[in-house]
């Protein structure tokens, strides 16, 4: 749906808080850096001088009659200093131009790294677009900012305070005028700066959303066939695009305004200046000479000026962008390993949950914990149902177990050992996860199977794997594909039929060889006949696995020993499944299927 | 190989043709972007010049008031010293004025073209066909429409306008050293002989560079999707670490195809400059020279000097823009591709219409394959009248999606026809036909936002009084009353907020709400547990009335409330008939529904 989200308000950092955080990434440059800043006040060092060299060099050393050598060193000297700019030109570049993108690619991938390391909670809040836009236009904002603005930035200041004070050495009058010029430019500034920084963080956040919602409509194409809503979508798409345009409208509206103060307000004052200086000149107070160089200095100050509006605006943008990247790098990544992680004394598969307390962030303190008390044990190589209404939390439940969510109180338990104290790592080697959405990539089906194994399995093994894993999972189709297992299954594996995708799945996790599986309804999209196939296959592999999985069909049960009942955040009863028929109501309500209707059916039939 | 649309993107060396051919296509959409904006253009343009024409006057104001005001002054004339200030206070004005107004149309002109791309290719990815999209990621979509984009932003911001008053400079220029001595100036004419070959030099290498540099991108791009999209099985599957090692490998390939192309740069830069300079001392040496025999006077060299090195100050710019020019034309390249490729699926230049639909479908030798791959469904006919609910069953990947997909027009036969009511669906315009057939796939997806806007999708503008009734006719306003915040409860990325089977209610409501003529049910209670599927059977029973059904599920539950059963096994109904009719028969759905019945309980 598309929509502009809330803009994600944070107070903003200071720039120079913000630059400091850089420091460790451009310290290790900040040599070549300096060097490139070195080369570009040379080269201005010598676009200055080549002019003055031009006209002393006509004026004293070439004269009517002289010898033809004195020309050639004329050319000599003028062709060197050339040379030498282009020199310091390509030197600035060499300089800066490898580091900056360095840094930028070193952050790019930090980036990546973090993100992937941040919890599933965390991933569920942000688009995909908005984390894209931040980690490749923002960064390379950055790259730009640090080979060109900056450096570009303490050149002209340094160029800018030159000529002043060569000014105030012709006049000091007239230096003094042009200085308070820069009075309403620095009361101007501090407003375009606030307004400037908020466009800019405006503008890139909603880049971020456009992303976004280009990403969803492609994913969600399907969808947008079977209605036919592609128009409505291109609305509101179209909608967001345009309040993109405002902004940067704005945004641009901003720095014009600036930018033509920036411009005019020197100007005018040297317009009071050249009135003033006339006057102080026909009184004799300074000569004709001082006057010339007064103006020719401040006409070379009007282009360093105007590029100092500029830089301050880009210096802006990427400030904005930084601080963009630098609040996901700020996210909290409270899943990770423990700093003594502990490894239990016997791996058996022992899986135990006690006094588990479970609500999602956002409704913590509004609504009830979706998981209230759950304790209960799986003992190790038991295969345990759990069964439960839809929105009953089983799924949350199960993702305590690989920790895609941490319990909120109580704790969760693999071999007598707290998941909060296993190595991460080791606890996710462990166990294998299949999801009730299958979530495939877009590689081969070998690759997608055999994602979960342990690493350094040579080939025969691997092939092996594979092989059993198939044809466990009744996957055997996938041999028939063009080019069989190595066959690339499109994106999310949409090229392939909804249960021939459970059945890939279901053979990654089976693949992986764990202690406990985890598997949430991994038969609801197959028919009758697979289904009591694969349970078949299933129930012989499961022996010493320890299983947990959520069932919604008798059919699915009955690969358990025991089922376990959830009902409004607890365990209700746990028990076989004829147990459980005879005893807990909830769980005839859940699990039966057979009521009047079916056998009224059934005489019908 | 062909080079149409998106085949060959990843393409870095091209033959001559092909070259010719994407580069033309590329130009061709950047004029197409630019048309419209002629306007704004010839104004920027005209404001550039005015603006920069403005700034220009003042160092010759101030000639004038030193060589004419001051006398006057010394003179007790005032009057010459209020023109002089007057007039550079009123240019200075005048320039900076200029200069906003400029900055303020650019803009207004890029972020119109922007716009205008953006929307182009939303709207292209949005006609093109399942096909198409199967095949080409979304990754790729994603970055021709974010950092393709923004080369062309780049482009634009580089100063398109500015481009002309650097020209125009350049004219002046050497116009003015033509006057002062016409001979230095062709000396400066010749010196372009190498800054052209120089250009022509950077524009070949470039091209393949930046070329390189969008395939490579687009990599970077896909992989941070693929990543993001599926993280939940990155980490339960300790992806993490390859995944680095794979991501840092694209994002170098990305780095160091940038240097390249900075390095490229950074030889052109340098050795434009180097040309400027050189030239500058040859016009010193031939001027040299003729100052020695005297034919040429001291002030005219030194005048002529620096002239000939101000005529290359903005070559520098110019070839920024121009390194500019080539980014974009390469991202352009894949864009237009992109806007190239046409659906598969078109819709009928001049629809039929029906008045009023009863929903009577009907295949007739219909024969059917994905792409240019193996066939799917094996010639068959169907004909289901009006009002029936059918019942679709079968084994996994035996082809009931694909079924079903064909009467909702995600692809077309290959062979023999598909009609509604007498009208081949290919004739019917999208519009209508999406009104008349609905479809609820087998993936349940929600888009970021609010339960209640999910809903609307199946009848946009609906009130929210509708929308509560669909919910309550498949059994799902219970839960939705019971989010923090009811209908408007946002259910996040891909509705990660709601569970598995509050997703297929949500998707189901939706469907409810559209109310169309032909309904298709694709395992749409696949996730639910049986409690809420009865509800939901309730509801459909009700909904159903008159309609035209076709229901796939493998819970044969769903049969109870069916007229008719299909069975379909390898692309083929083998098996056609009531319930009743086929339970007794035997066949395949005799065995498949005791089966069912036995794993009852
Ligand atoms: N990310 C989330 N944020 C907030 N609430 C959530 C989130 N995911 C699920 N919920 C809510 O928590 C409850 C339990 O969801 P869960 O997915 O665990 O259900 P489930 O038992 O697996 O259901 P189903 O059988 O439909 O898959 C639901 O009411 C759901 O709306
Ligand atoms: N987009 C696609 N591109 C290529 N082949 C496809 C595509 N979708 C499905 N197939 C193939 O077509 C065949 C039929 O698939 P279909 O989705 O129709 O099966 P199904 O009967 O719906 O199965 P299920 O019950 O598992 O959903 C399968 O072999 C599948 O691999
Ligand atoms: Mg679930
Ligand atoms: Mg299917």
């Amino acid at each position: 749906m598309p929509r502009v989200e809330t803009t994600r308000t944070s107070t903003p950092a200071t720039l120079r808080v913000t630059l400091r955080r850089l420091a460790p990434f451009v310290k290790p440059v900040l040599p070549r850096l300096f060097g490139g800043f070195l080369c570009a006040l040379g080269a201005g060092i010598v676009a200055l001088v080549i002019p003055q060299v031009l006209s002393w060099l006509v004026n004293e050393v070439l004269q009517v009659g002289g010898a033809s050598q004195q020309v050639w060193i004329a050319v000599a000297i003028v062709a060197g200093l050339g040379l030498l700019e282009a020199f310091f030109i390509y030197m600035r570049r060499q300089f800066v131009l490898n580091p900056a993108a360095r840094v930028e690619t070193t952050l790019r991938t930090r980036f990546y790294e973090h993100l992937q390391r941040l919890p599933v909670a965390f991933h569920e809040r942000w688009g995909s677009g908005q984390l894209l836009s931040r980690s490749m236009s923002d960064l390379s904002l950055l790259r730009r900012w640090l080979a060109f603005g900056a450096i570009m930035l303490i050149v002209e200041t340094v160029t800018v305070i030159t000529g002043l004070t060569l000014m105030f050495f012709h006049s000091w009058q007239l230096g003094l005028l042009y200085l308070l010029g820069a009075i309403p430019i620095t009361v101007k500034a501090f407003r375009f700066r606030n307004d400037y920084r908020a466009a800019s963080r405006l503008s890139q956040d909603q880049a971020g959303d456009l992303a976004t919602a280009v990403e969803e409509s492609v994913h969600g194409i399907r969808v947008i066939k079977a209605f036919g809503r592609g128009r409505h979508l291109y609305e509101g798409f179209s909608s967001q695009a345009q309040t993109l345009r405002e902004t940067e409208l704005t945004k641009a509206k901003t720095l014009a305004g600036f930018l033509g103060m920036v411009v005019t307000v020197p100007q005018v004052v040297l317009g009071i200046g050249l009135v003033l200086g006339l006057w102080l000149c026909a009184r004799d107070e300074i000569s004709v000479g001082s006057l010339v160089a007064f103006f020719a200095t401040a006409a070379v100050l009007a282009r360093p000026v105007e590029g100092m509006g500029m830089l301050l605006g880009m210096t802006l943008t990427t400030k904005t962008a930084l601080d963009r990247h630098f609040e996901v790098m700020d996210a909290h990544n409270d899943i990770t390993s423990p700093e003594n992680p502990r490894t239990p004394e016997k791996l058996e598969g022992r899986v135990r949950f006690e006094h588990v307390r479970f609500g999602y962030p956002d409704q913590a303190g509004r609504a009830r914990p979706v998981l209230q008390d759950v304790d209960f044990s799986i003992r190790p190589g038991e295969t345990m149902a759990l069964v439960g209404i839809t929105g009953s939390g089983k799924t949350t439940l199960l993702n305590l177990v690989p920790r895609l969510h941490d319990v909120s109180a109580g704790s969760v338990l693999i071999d007598g050992l707290d998941v909060r104290e296993w190595d991460l790592d080791a606890l996710r080697t462990h166990i294998a996860v299949a999801f009730e959405d299958t979530t495939l990539f877009s590689s081969s089906i070998r690759e997608n199977v055999l994602m979960g194994v342990e690493d350094g399995l040579d080939e025969t093994a691997a092939q092996q794997r594979l092989d059993e894993a198939l044809d466990v999972a009744q996957a055997g189709f996938a041999r028939e594909l063009p080019e069989g297992v190595d066959s690339v299954i499109g994106e999310e594996g949409l090229s392939l039929s909804g249960g021939q995708r459970q059945r890939i799945a279901l053979a990654r996790a089976i693949a992986a060889k764990p202690r406990v599986l985890v598997m949430d309804d991994p038969l609801s999209a197959l028919d009758v006949r697979t289904e009591e196939a694969v349970s078949a296959r299933l129930r012989e592999v499961l022996e010493g696995t320890t299983t947990l999985v959520v069932a919604h069909r008798p059919s699915t049960v009955m690969l358990a020993d025991r089922v376990a009942v959830l009902r409004d955040g607890r365990i209700d009863a746990v028990g076989s499944h004829t147990h459980l028929m005879s005893t807990n109501e909830h769980y005839r309500y859940v699990i039966a299927s057979l009521d009047e209707n079916d056998s009224s059916m059934e005489v019908k039939v | 190989m062909q080079h149409t649309g998106v085949s060959n993107e990843d393409a870095i060396t091209l033959s001559r043709e092909q070259r010719k051919s994407v580069r033309r296509r590329s130009f061709h959409l950047l004029g197409k972007l630019a048309a419209p904006q002629k306007r704004l253009l010839t104004l920027t343009v005209a404001l550039v010049l005015l603006s920069n024409a403005a700034r220009v006057a003042l160092p010759m104001l101030i000639a004038y008031a030193i060589d004419h005001a001051l006398p006057a002054l010394r003179q007790g004339d005032f009057a010459a010293l209020g023109i002089a200030g007057g007039a550079y206070i009123l240019c200075a004005i005048l320039g900076g004025v200029l200069l906003g107004w400029y900055i303020n149309s650019a803009a207004k002109m890029s972020q119109a073209m922007l716009l205008d791309l953006r929307l182009r290719v939303f709207r292209h990815t949005q006609r093109l066909s399942l096909e198409f999209h199967e095949n080409y990621t979304s990754g790729r979509i994603i970055s021709r429409q974010t950092s393709d984009v923004e080369t062309l932003r780049e482009l634009l911001d580089q100063g398109v306008s500015e481009l002309a008053s650097s020209c125009v400079f350049i004219l002046f220029t050497l116009a003015s050293i033509f006057i002062l001595d016409w001979r230095s100036g062709l000396v400066i004419c010749v010196a372009a002989i190498p800054l052209v070959l120089l250009f022509r030099w950077y524009q070949k290498n470039s091209e393949v560079l930046y070329r390189e540099s969008r395939v490579v991108s687009a990599r970077v791009i896909s992989t941070f999707v693929e990543t993001m999209t599926g993280i939940r099985a990155v980490k339960a599957f300790r992806r993490e670490k390859s995944n680095d090692e794979k991501y840092t490998t694209i994002a170098e390939a990305y780095r160091e195809n940038s240097v390249r192309s900075f390095n490229l740069f950074g030889i052109l830069q340098p050795g434009l400059m180097l040309i400027g300079n050189l030239a500058v001392a040859s016009v010193l040496a031939y001027g040299g020279f003729r100052i020695l025999e005297g034919s040429m006077a001291v002030g005219v060299l030194v005048a002529l000097l620096l002239a000939s090195k101000r005529v290359f100050q903005p070559v520098e710019g110019i070839a920024m823009f121009y390194s500019s020019l080539q980014s974009a034309t390469a991202a352009l390249e894949k864009v237009s591709g992109l806007l190239e490729e046409e659906p598969t699926v078109v819709e009928p230049e001049h629809p039929k219409s029906i008045e009023t639909v009863a929903g009577h479908l009907e295949f007739k030798d219909a024969v059917f394959g994905y792409g240019d791959g193996p066939v799917i469904m094996d010639r068959f006919s169907l004909d289901i009248p009006a009002g029936q609910t059918v019942a679709v069953v079968g084994q996994t990947g035996a082809g009931k999606s694909t079924l079903a997909k064909l009467i909702a027009r995600f692809y077309d036969l290959r062979s023999g026809t598909l009609s509604l009511d007498g009208v081949a669906i290919e004739q019917l315009s999208n519009a209508e036909l999406r009104r008349h057939v609905v479809m609820v796939t087998q993936e349940a997806f929600l888009f970021s936002g609010s339960v209640a806007e999910n809903i609307a999708l199946g009848r946009p503008g609906a009130s929210l009084a509708d929308i509560e009734a669909a919910a309550r006719a498949v059994g799902a306003h219970e839960f939705i009353a019971e989010l923090p915040e009811g209908y408007d409860t946002d259910v996040n990325k891909r509705g990660g907020r709601v569970s598995a089977g509050q997703r297929q209610l949500i998707s189901f409501a939706r469907a409810f709400l559209a109310d169309p003529a032909v309904l298709i049910l694709d395992e749409a209670t696949s996730s639910l547990d049986i409690p809420s599927e009865r509800a939901v059977q309730r509801g459909l029973q009700t909904l159903l009335g008159n309609r035209t059904a076709l229901i796939i599920a493998h819970r044969l539950s769903t049969v109870q409330i069916a007229d008719r059963v299909l069975v379909v096994h390898d692309g083929q109904i083998v098996e056609d008939g009531t319930p009743e009719e086929l339970i007794g028969a035997e066949g395949r759905f005799a065995a498949l529904h005791k089966a069912w019945r036995d794993s009852l309980v």
